[in-house]
């Protein structure tokens, strides 16, 4: 029988949305496979977050050891190593932790490795399927795994159905000894929080989104001029800052802000997932493209295929004039 | 300090509109334009400006095949001391664990303080830095953002969600993988490029490197085609010359609250 763990991202004794969503993953694996939740750290938030996925898994592994209170993903893949049996599946969010560690956790245990899966086929034989994407997700690809050996998964966030929690009056079976030498090369310092900037994006009911598209830092004006014309404020996607054009506080993604707009204008923004996934809200997205190809289209309510050089000043004129 | 930066060639993404071949197994590659990814550019960045500090060199690397030679050589202008190339035909189908491992092996015949790769490439896996750090035994941080060199020791900065930093103490050797922003890649122009046209960039195969069971026949995560997903209910596409588009807009927006 197929065997599969799912690993149990938290924060102050909460578990991420992902902890609903990995029993539909591995239902999509294995119709009849065991599912078992890991949740490691130590103290009164573990307990809190293990007591919460006996309600959705039916067994749950505690592993408390003081070494894994943090998550440092250096240490947590040693604990893991000596936990997970080397052949079964083991599946872990594609968040920042998740990159962390479950690289390196399939070389420790000598499985297969798939990252950023958004879709499971089923198995056949010793082979799974899977879908993913590549290219910012311009483009989707089947991938075959071979898990005779096991393998070691990253999931995407908010890629499988959520299941209803509560019920699964799971057992839980503390593995806290078998966690083995937790020594490390890496140790964690502290948590530095991001800095606030002068607008507070997730304040506004309309936002002005700008991304590479936008070319150069003097057009930016452009944008602004826009977001004056709707009453919206400007944020925009991860290159903008990276090319210092714009404050960090402006930034819509996962590494960035959590937004619920009423209206999103996303001009020259591909729509990677890291960058949708500050959106939240399911706000109305007007999508304003070059690339008739470019894969905001996929979740955009209004698309446009311009320039958004020519477009943007346009439109801003055209509201004026209301 | 001795630093290599691990690069790949990749289609750039925002200058290619990416269509399928005529079997729906590939790309149609004739027409992309490629570039170094974007990641390795920061951490090529990153390298030369902390060997510009505390001295040492820059070594960067690639499996590929001839025409990665170009991202090796635009790394080199940027600053890049050495390039090696890491070419065989029986490189050719690795998947991740094979693309470390024919990297592990050209690391193992060097002697490095640090190792840093892309937080990702084009196949959005980042999957090569951490596997690499694990072959080696080393530590491993990803998505590094910051980076203060010590003796035998660094400190470095991993962005987490919501943009906030996690600061690690890792000991050297160790492999990190870098994320955009950390500093602004200088710009490589022409001129930059021919000066280091002439420079030897040394080629090995996997027998110069002792490697076996990469490659296709050694995947065991293996890509079985592409496709463009069903656009399903995607949007809804505003047609028209721009004044007709301009003025469907602006009814949806004022019926949706956005003006
Ligand atoms: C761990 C991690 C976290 C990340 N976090 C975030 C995050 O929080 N937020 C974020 O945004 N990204 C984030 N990213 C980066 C993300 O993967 C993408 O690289 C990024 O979102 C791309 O930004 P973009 O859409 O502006 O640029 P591109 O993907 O380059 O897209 C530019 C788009 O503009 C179009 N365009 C170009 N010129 C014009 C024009 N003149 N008119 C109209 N259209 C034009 C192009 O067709 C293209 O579709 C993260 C990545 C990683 C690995
Ligand atoms: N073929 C390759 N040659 C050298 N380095 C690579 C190669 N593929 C991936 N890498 C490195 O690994 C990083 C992450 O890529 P990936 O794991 O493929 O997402 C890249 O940014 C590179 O630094």
């Amino acid at each position: 029988m197929t065997q599969i763990f799912a690993y149990i991202p938290y924060k102050n004794g909460a578990a991420e949305d992902i902890a609903l969503e990995f029993p539909s993953a591995a239902k999509k694996i294995d119709e009849s496979a065991s599912l078992t939740a890991v949740v490691t750290g130590s103290g009164a938030d573990l307990d809190k977050v293990v007591e919460d996925m006996t309600g959705i898994y039916s067994e749950v592994i505690k592993v408390d050891n003081a070494d894994l209170a943090y998550p440092n993903a250096d240490v947590v893949r040693k604990a893991l190593a000596n936990i997970i049996p080397l052949d079964a599946i083991f599946l872990t969010a594609h968040d920042t932790f998740g990159m962390d560690l479950a690289p390196g956790l399939s070389v420790k245990m000598d499985s297969s490795y798939a990252a950023d899966v958004v879709d499971f086929e089923g198995i056949d034989g010793t082979t799974l399927k899977a879908v993913r994407q590549e290219l910012g997700g311009a483009v989707s690809t089947h991938m075959t795994i071979d898990i005779a050996s096991g393998a070691v998964m990253t999931v995407r966030p908010g890629s499988f159905a959520p299941v209803e929690g509560g019920s699964a009056g799971g057992s839980v079976t503390d593995k806290s000894g078998d966690a083995g030498d937790l020594s490390a090369k890496r140790k964690f310092l502290e948590i530095v929080e991001a800095e606030v900037g002068d607008v507070d994006i997730t304040k506004s009911d309309v936002l002005v989104s700008i991304g590479r598209g936008i070319e150069d830092e003097d057009n930016i004006e452009v944008a602004q001029e826009l977001a004056e014309a709707m009453k919206a404020v400007v944020s925009c996607s991860r290159p903008i800052v990276d090319a210092k054009w714009l404050e960090k506080s402006r930034q819509v993604g996962t590494s960035g802000q959590t937004v619920k707009p009423k209206v999103y204008m996303a001009m020259g923004i591909s729509g990677s997932f890291q960058h949708l996934g500050g959106v939240k809200g399911n706000p109305f997205i007007v999508a304003v493209n070059k690339n008739p190809k470019a894969p905001i289209f996929q979740v955009a309510d209004v698309g446009v295929v311009e320039d958004i050089l020519d477009f943007m000043p346009e439109l801003t004129e055209a509201i004026n004039d209301l | 300090m001795e630093i290599l930066v691990c690069v790949k060639r990749v289609p750039d993404t925002a200058e290619n509109e990416f269509e399928l071949n005529g079997a729906g197994n590939d790309l149609d590659r004739d027409d992309l334009v490629y570039s170094v990814n974007e990641w390795d550019n920061y951490a090529v960045e990153e390298a030369i400006q902390i060997v510009d500090k505390v001295g040492g060199n820059v070594t960067v690397v690639t499996v590929g095949d001839d025409e990665s030679e170009e991202v090796l050589r635009r790394e080199m202008a940027m600053g890049a001391n050495n390039g090696i190339l890491l070419s065989d035909d029986a490189f050719e189908g690795s998947d991740g664990k094979g693309i470390a491992a024919i990297l592990k092996a050209e690391i193992e015949k060097g002697s490095y303080d640090l190792i840093m790769t892309g937080a990702q490439a084009d196949e959005g896996a980042g999957q090569v830095g951490g596997m690499l750090a694990a072959m080696l035994d080393m530590p491993y941080a990803s998505l590094v953002n910051k980076i203060e060199v010590g003796d035998s020791k660094i400190t470095v900065g991993r962005e987490i969600e919501g943009g906030n930093q996690e600061m690690n103490e890792m000991q050297l050797p160790c492999v990190l993988s870098i994320q955009t922003g950390i500093n602004e890649p200088r710009y490589v122009g022409i001129r930059g490029i021919r000066k280091v046209a002439k420079l030897d960039i040394p080629v090995k195969s996997a027998s110069d490197l002792g490697v076996e069971g990469v490659g296709d026949a050694g995947a065991k995560t293996k890509r079985v085609d592409y496709f463009v997903p069903d656009l399903g209910d995607g949007a809804e596409m505003l047609e028209g010359s721009t004044d007709e588009i301009i003025e469907k807009l602006i009814e949806k927006l004022k019926a949706k609250g956005g003006l």
